[in-house]
Formats: C-alpha cells, structure tokens, sequence
C-alpha cells in the first residue's frame, strides 16, 4: 500500500514501505548511488513524518524482498515472535520509539518484545531515532555472551586484538599479539584476517594461537577469519577451531555472492559446537557485516542499504553469536561518504544489533579514500563506548598493513576504557593482573623487562 | 624531532619485535595516550595518502613526454565531473562522457592489438611518477615485436572499467589500463595495471587481470613493464583474459 504526506500544497506520496524507508533514511551516499535516497531534505522528513504513523503490524504485510525468493525474509516472518509482539501490536513505528526512550522501557522490557520485532521494524525505528536516541536506548540493554570469558557486562568493554600480517608471518601475528596483550586487548578475540586461503596455512596459525593460549592459561578465544567451509573443512581434519566467522549479508542473493546460505551457516555452527571447546559458554560463532554489501553485490532489490544490514542481523540472530561487529567505514566513500555518514551508520547497527539481542561490536574505521581521520574514530569511539559498545577492534597503531584500512588501536582502546571507568572481560582482567601487566588501574607503568623477554622469547618460540 | 617529548613518554621494552613487522607495534605511551611522534608519525602518512586521492594528472608532462616518445595520444573524460563525484558515484567513473564518446568514435581505424589507457584513479600521484616509464617500456618491447597500438588515451576522473569501453570504440583486440590505485598508509604512490582481451562496455573484475603495486619501492616499473607485457602475450596468443587466465601459466616465447 502507498503512503502519503502533505507539506505545503505538495502531495509526497511513497508507492510501498520498502520506498518509505528509503527516503526516510539519513543522508548517505550509498542510498544515493542506489537512486533509492530523498530527493530533497524536505521529502526525507515527510517520509519519516508518513513512516512515524505506520502501524508495526503493516511490516507484516509487506515483504521488503519476495518471501517466495529469499530465505532471509522467509528467516524474518517465520521467525517473528507473535506473543513478544503482542503488547506492542497496536504501536506505529512513531510509538515504538517513543516506548524506547520513556522510563518504562527498561532493559528487561524492552528484552520482551524483541522478537516480536522485525529487522525491517527495527531498521524504521531507528530512522527516526536521532544519534541521542540511539545512544539512550541502546546503553539500556546488556547482551552478555560466553566461550572461555563474559563479554558485554555493563562496566566492561572487550577489544578483538587484530595483528594481521600481509604474509601471515606467524612471528609477525605473534609480535602484533604481544603488542596487543601488553595494551590489554584480546578479551574479545584474538582474530586474524587471513592473506590468504590456503588451509593449511590457516590451520598453522589456528595451531599457533592454541599453543599460545594453552601456554599462558589465557581465558581467550581465538579465530581466524576465512571462509566458512574452510573452518568446517578445518574442523572436520582436526584443527582446534574455537570460532568460526563468516561475512554476512541481508538478502540470499547477497549472501549467495558470498559462497553462502543458511544451511551452510548451520553446518558451520554445528561443526563448531561439536568441538566443545567453550569453558564458560557455548557461543561459538563470530560475524562481520557492514551497510553498502548488499549493494555492491548487486542485489539489495531496491531495499535501502541500513535496513539490508539489519536484515543480516536476522541471519546473526538465528545462530546465537559470541561476537558480531559492523565494519563500518571499510567498504568506502560511495556508501558512506564522510565522518557524519559513518558515525550516524554506527549508531544506527550497534542500536539495532543491541535492540535484536546480539552482542554488537564494531570496527570503527574508514579508508583513505573517505572524508574520515582519526578525530572521527575518536568521535564515534567515544559515542559508542557511552552507548555500551559490546567490543570494539584493536589493530597497531590503527593501521592495518595487510587490510590497508585505518581502525582504532590498544591506545583507542585503553583511553575509552579509561575515561569510562571500564574493565576487561573479568577473566581476562584478572588473568592480566596475574601476569602482572596490569594493576587495578589498568597498565603497569613498567613491566619487568627479564619477564618480558621471557614472555615474548616464549611466545616467538611457539611459532 | 620532537626530543623533548619524547622524554616524558614511556617506551615499550619490546622494540625488537618490529624486527618481524612492519605493523606500528611498540610505540610507548604517556600515560594511556600516544606518544606524540608516533602520533604525527601517523599523520603525516594520513597526510600523503589524502593528497594523493585528490591530486591531479599531470597532463602537459604527460602529453610532452608522450610526444617526445614520438606517441599519439588523446586525452578523455569520465561521467564523473568532479573528484567529489567520482569518489561517490563509480559508476560515472566507469563511463565516458558523451563529448569523450563521440571523439573517440571518431577516431575508430581498423583493428589493432593494444590499446593504453593511463588514468588518474584514486592516486593521480602514482601516475604522474609513473605511468609514462611504463607505457614506454612496454610499448618498446612490443612494438618491436610487431605488435600494433591505438593512440595512448589519457582519462580523468576515471575507474578501471572504462578502459574497455575506451578499447571497444577504438577498435583493439585487448585494453591495459595503467591507474592509481587507492592510497594506503605506507604507499600513496602505487601504480595499478589492468588487462582484458576483447574488451566489451559492462565486463567486471573476473574478466581482467592485474599487476598492482608498481612503484620505485614496491615493483618497479621496468619489472612491472616485463610482466606486463608477458601477460598481454599469453591473452592475446591464448585469447582470453581474467580468471581463466591463471598466474602459472607458464610465459610463451616471443
């Protein structure tokens, strides 16, 4: 059904809801490279004031991409909640976000009736959600996961340590892990971009971070970021995989580009799992996902690039994930033009991420080709720390030699952990204070350097 | 530089290990917080890296040198018409402009081998350094070979995918493109090269393949020149290009 809004004498009128989102979406490049974005301020502002008055059960009517074609929207509406949503069936999309910011929207509240919610809800409510009120509603909710320690807590922020190397060097990974232990990162993973495919070279590396691990006694979990039916394949021959990761999108067509669909997804989840290797919980799956992908592979169906990404929070969603993070300001200037662009779009999927019940983090980054610098990481660093920002990526110096993309760094992390007042994961934080890096104000201010030769002699020996 | 500062943060004690990376690794601390120099360290790399997106082809060195060379050329223009443009809309940098279209309509002959497209890309830097070095080497060896050339075509504002449109007006059997490619921290002045056989509007990655990483401290230009032009021999004589093309096929004899 069609939606209008008057402004003046000028009838807007938005031919169907996936329309209405679009134009109702901030301003970002991608949107605009799609044809899909506002043709003027003032129609995007008619579009969320028409989308404001959309009753929550119209999203249940209306497919965004065919339920006869795509198993992603089949995942949705199959999968939606009746009796969650039963107390919020009578709301617009305008009374949701009001509900989520009002006093009596508490965590556990608003915990009820998220699966009653739609990704296609969720991505319209946040349209018309300013940055506060992404921030506001998000910091209400606490998604906790487990493997070897608890990430999530209120109070703690983890950092995946990410020491890629361009040749997969494994003394060049060890020296980034060190760096990065030493800064107090790896609590959320020790997680490697791999340069290449090739399995038995990520088998090495898996087999190096679990001698590693078993070494120090650390409460962490590694992964190597390849291919899905690479680590079933890796499972299969006896590598001890702790997580698997895949990249996902939000439609089938999409996630098919990227040699996926949900069954292999559930093979992969269950193949992990039958390791058994959590200590502290059974959460064993780590994904990556990002605004732009579904357009840039050519198959988002006219469906706006935000309310994609939430779509692939649905796919996160169904297999119970240790970690997820958006990378946000990798895919570049043409989905996501500038600071602004990227900073909005972070907001908007750690909200959503947090509002579908996943443990969001995010790769606060850009490439050089954006109008972004390290003063915007810094911004958006900080928003998403007060917003209670699950994890975020800790690479050297932020600079990321094999990727070529900027990210935050152990420095990024530990000032966010210190003007915030928060810890580690708990076992990772007394773990630190038992190898006596750090104290219980964070970083010692000089390690013993015998110890520390000792520390990375072993570790470069393990290699 | 920066000395006094430099004594009030704290070092890191495992400085050696940079011995196996090049990642910013050990780069001390004052308190939580970056040391200053490593903090402009950074910047100044973001710096070049940034120019070198918005720079621009040096076309009259370009063109002087081409014609010293004794090489036609002729200069285009993408959709794209500005760089704030192109960075958002790469589907205007993929295409000729109507005026670039018509002109090189034109100047349609009968068929040739090869045609060159040189190209600002996202590092104009790269190609000012470059590109003519390239273009001349390879051309020499070939040349010589008997192997025939269209005008060298000159783009601005342009993606990897308009050298096949270009190639496909002005008749050539296979289209390299010589591109700046996007700037990292520790390169701003890296050259891509791209290739595909019987070029056609409209063909994606999987029908090119690529020689990237051309720069004096990367691939030089003269071993960047040689395996390009193996590579253009081994299309043209197997009539294909992109992944069928594998990287271990083995150079043909000349």
């Amino acid at each position: 059904m069609s939606y209008k809004f008057t402004i003046g004498h000028y009838v807007y009128e938005f031919e169907n809801l996936r329309v209405l989102l679009a134009k109702a979406s901030p301003l970002r490049s991608g949107d605009v490279l799609a044809g899909l974005a506002a043709a003027s301020a003032e129609e995007r502002i008619a579009a969320q004031i028409a989308l404001a008055d959309v009753p929550l059960v119209n999203f249940l009517n209306e497919d965004f991409v065919p339920y006869e074609s795509d198993e992603i929207t089949r995942l949705i509406i199959d999968g939606q909640d009746q009796q969650s949503f039963a107390a919020i069936k009578h709301f617009t999309v305008g009374a949701l976000r009001d509900w989520l910011l009002s006093d009596e929207a508490s965590a556990a509240a608003i915990e009820s009736i998220s699966k009653g919610l739609t990704a296609e809800m969720v991505s319209a409510v946040s349209k018309l959600m300013r940055n506060q009120d992404l921030i506001l509603a998000a910091k209400k909710l606490e998604v906790v996961t487990r493997f070897r320690n608890t990430i999530g807590l209120k109070g703690h922020l983890s950092v995946r340590l990410q020491p890629n190397h361009p040749l997969d060097d494994l003394r060049g990974i060890a020296a980034g892990v060190i760096d990065g232990l030493m800064y107090g990162a790896g609590d959320a993973v020790i997680g490697i971009n791999p340069a290449t495919d090739n399995p038995h070279k990520i088998a090495e590396i898996i087999h190096m971070l679990d001698r590693l691990r078993l070494q120090f006694d650390m409460p962490v979990q590694s992964c190597v970021l390849t291919h899905v039916t690479t680590s079933i394949q890796l499972i299969e021959q006896g590598v001890p995989v702790d997580l698997v990761f895949q990249s996902i999108a939000g439609t089938e067509k999409a996630n098919s580009s990227f040699g996926i669909n949900l069954s292999i997804l559930e093979e992969a989840h269950e193949a992990a799992l039958s390791l058994n290797r959590g200590t502290v919980g059974k959460q064993v799956m780590y994904f990556e996902s990002g605004q732009g992908s579904a357009l840039s592979a050519n198959s988002h169906f006219g469906v706006d690039q935000q309310t994609c990404e939430v779509r692939s929070y649905a796919v996160a969603r169904r297999f119970d994930p240790l970690l997820i993070n958006s990378v946000v300001g990798f895919i570049g200037p043409e989905y996501l033009f500038d600071g602004k662009q990227i900073t909005r779009a972070a907001l908007e999927d750690h909200f959503c991420g947090k509002l579908m019940g996943l443990p969001m983090g995010m790769d606060i980054c850009y490439t050089n080709h954006a109008a972004a610098d390290q003063d915007d990481m810094d911004n958006l660093l900080t928003l998403l720390g007060v917003a209670g920002i699950n994890f975020i990526i800790g690479v050297p110096g932020a600079d990321d030699i094999m990727l070529n993309y900027q990210s935050t760094s152990f420095h990024d992390a530990m000032y966010i952990r210190k003007i915030l007042n928060k810890r580690p994961a708990p076992e990772f934080d007394r773990w630190l204070q038992h190898q006596g890096l750090f104290d219980a104000n964070g970083p010692k201010p000089h390690t013993s350097a015998r110890q520390l030769q000792e520390l990375t002699s072993t570790i470069l020996g393990l290699c | 530089m920066l000395e006094k500062t430099n004594e009030i943060a704290i070092k890191d004690l495992w400085e050696e290990l940079r011995l196996f990376t090049a990642a910013r690794i050990a780069l001390g601390r004052t308190g939580v917080s970056l040391p200053l120099s490593e903090s402009l360290k950074f910047k100044l790399a973001h710096a070049h890296a940034q120019d070198a997106v918005y720079s621009d082809m040096d076309v009259n060195a370009i063109e002087t040198a081409l014609d010293g060379l004794g090489i036609t050329h002729v200069m285009v223009e993408s959709g794209a018409t500005d760089r704030t443009t192109y960075l958002q809309r790469p589907d205007f940098g993929r295409k000729l402009s109507a005026n670039s279209t018509a002109l090189l309509q034109n100047k349609r002959s009968i068929q040739k081998d090869i045609c060159i497209v040189i190209a600002d890309g996202l590092s104009a830097f790269a190609v000012n350094e470059n590109a003519v070095k390239v273009t001349s080497l390879f051309m020499e060896s070939l040349s010589s070979k008997g192997f025939t050339f269209t005008p060298v075509v000159l783009a601005k504002q342009a993606r990897v995918a308009i050298a096949d449109e270009i190639a496909h007006h002005l008749n050539a059997r296979l289209s390299v493109i010589l591109i700046g490619e996007r700037p990292g921290l520790s390169a701003y002045d890296s050259l891509g090269a791209y290739m595909t056989y019987m070029p056609q509007p409209g063909y994606t990655d999987e029908k090119r393949n690529c020689i990237s990483n051309i720069r004096d401290l990367g691939l030089p230009p003269d071993v960047a020149a040689e395996k390009l032009r193996d590579l253009v021999v081994r299309s043209l004589q197997l009539k294909l290009s992109g992944v069928n093309l594998k990287d271990d096929d083995r150079p043909l004899l000349l």
